[in-house]
């Protein structure tokens, strides 16, 4: 099965349950085989599994839940704390997969998934554009602002866990 | 442009989401601030160990088989339907590509031989001595064939018609034996071949065909085993009707 590990892998950090995660998989594919004929040949397959599991979630009581905290439209409102973080803050905790870890749980899920399909999935700014439904100036505005609130997560557990 | 406007540009530069143009003005810019370079290097650092970071959860092998069963149990796997589907794409696609390249060749054998033909009619046209045997008497003309041929044709009673018979003469065509006979229409010069109808030899074709090959009307059939061709610079009406008496003749 294409894209099953990473599906999975995106369905976890969607969800932030196991259980729920194998649920959303599963419904994912199942509406990928119905809607098959939908399909267009000349669209993007990845983006198009993605989105239906984006969707899927985002319909969910979960999605519902997590998406009922920060509109999906709100790029324009301050999301990051306020931060003093220095690049040598980044440098110092860029080896400490667990403080990413903690730091991508903290970020909103609309923040979040964008860095998964960035630097994980290492999608283009284009196939981020197909998957979530927003146009190329919106991934790249999003993505600058999930970067930064991200950074500004790491650099506050930096100096918290100095102090 | 001021630092803050450059750092704009690291995370599509990062991303390798910028033009070439773009990407040269930045990194002309990062060779010369320290500061953005860092900056540009911390988030590259950020970027990757994001990669590794997120790569957090694994499936487990039970649940990929209860996906892979439960998929299978209704459908069939539909990644298997695009690679079929592009199979499938793929193999009528050869098959156009194979019917279109036999009929083009087929048509092209067909144009080569009816062009070598109609040389052959030119050429007995323009001679001083078209034919071998002179004479307007069937009787005359297709017993001089015999011994000289590997078949036997026989020749239409032309009394009630326009038609007249010259004569005939043999010819070697792609070294098979043939006979080439000359009719005469109101001064219209009208050439028939015949010979063994074999595939790659005789212009191919199926049931009579009547067509104009640079300004002269032709017409070709096939009937006991043999292939005809008759060539004039007559209409095709009248090329037909010579046709027609040839087959009524040919099925006596």
């Amino acid at each position: 099965m294409p894209l099953f590990a990473r599906l999975y892998n995106f369905a976890c950090w969607l969800t932030e349950d196991r259980a729920a995660a194998e649920d959303l998989v599963q419904e994912t594919y199942v509406k990928a085989l119905k809607g098959f004929s939908s399909f267009r040949q000349d669209t993007n397959f990845r983006a198009w599994m993605y989105r239906i599991l984006r969707n899927t979630f985002l319909t969910s009581q979960a999605g519902l839940k997590a998406s009922a905290f920060v509109s999906l439209d709100s790029d324009e409102a301050p999301a990051e704390p306020a931060t003093t973080e220095t690049p040598e803050s980044f440098l110092l905790a860029r080896g400490d997969q667990e403080a990413i870890q903690k730091a991508l749980e903290a970020l909103p899920m609309h923040f979040r998934e964008i860095v998964l399909l960035c630097d994980l999935e290492e999608m283009s700014y284009q196939e981020i554009g197909a998957t979530l439904g927003i146009p190329i100036g919106t991934v790249m505005s999003r993505l600058s602002r999930a970067r930064r609130a991200m950074r500004a997560l790491l650099a506050a557990g930096v100096q918290g866990g100095s102090q | 442009m001021s630092c803050d406007l450059w750092r704009d540009w690291l995370d599509a530069y990062m991303d390798e989401s910028c033009t070439p143009e773009e990407a040269a003005g930045i990194e002309d810019h990062l060779r010369s601030c320290p500061s953005c370079a860092a900056d540009a290097l911390a988030r590259m650092q950020m970027k990757r160990a994001t990669r590794a970071a997120a790569a957090r959860y694994v499936p487990s092998p039970e649940f990929r088989l209860r996906i892979e069963s439960s998929i299978q149990k209704t459908h069939k796997p539909f990644w298997k339907i695009v690679w079929v589907q592009g199979l499938a794409a793929c193999a009528v696609a050869l098959l156009l590509i194979a019917v279109s390249v036999s009929l083009w060749t087929r048509h092209s054998s067909r144009e080569q031989a009816l062009a070598e033909l109609l040389d052959l009619h030119v050429a007995t046209t323009a001679s001083a001595n078209p034919v071998d045997v002179i004479s307007t008497d069937r009787h005359t003309v297709k017993p001089w064939f015999q011994g000289k041929l590997p078949f036997a044709f026989n020749l239409p009673e032309l009394d009630n018609s326009s038609f007249k018979l010259l004569g005939g003469k043999l010819i070697y065509y792609r070294h098979s034996p043939g006979a080439q006979l000359l009719f005469d229409l109101r001064k219209h010069e009208l050439s028939v071949f015949i010979f063994e109808d074999q595939p790659g030899v005789t212009p191919p074709g199926a049931g009579v065909a009547t067509t104009r090959e640079k300004g002269f009307s032709v017409e070709t059939w096939s009937e006991a085993g043999l292939r005809y061709a008759v060539f004039s610079d007559a209409g095709p009406a009248d090329v037909h009707a010579l046709g027609d008496l040839l087959r009524a003749a040919g099925r006596q």
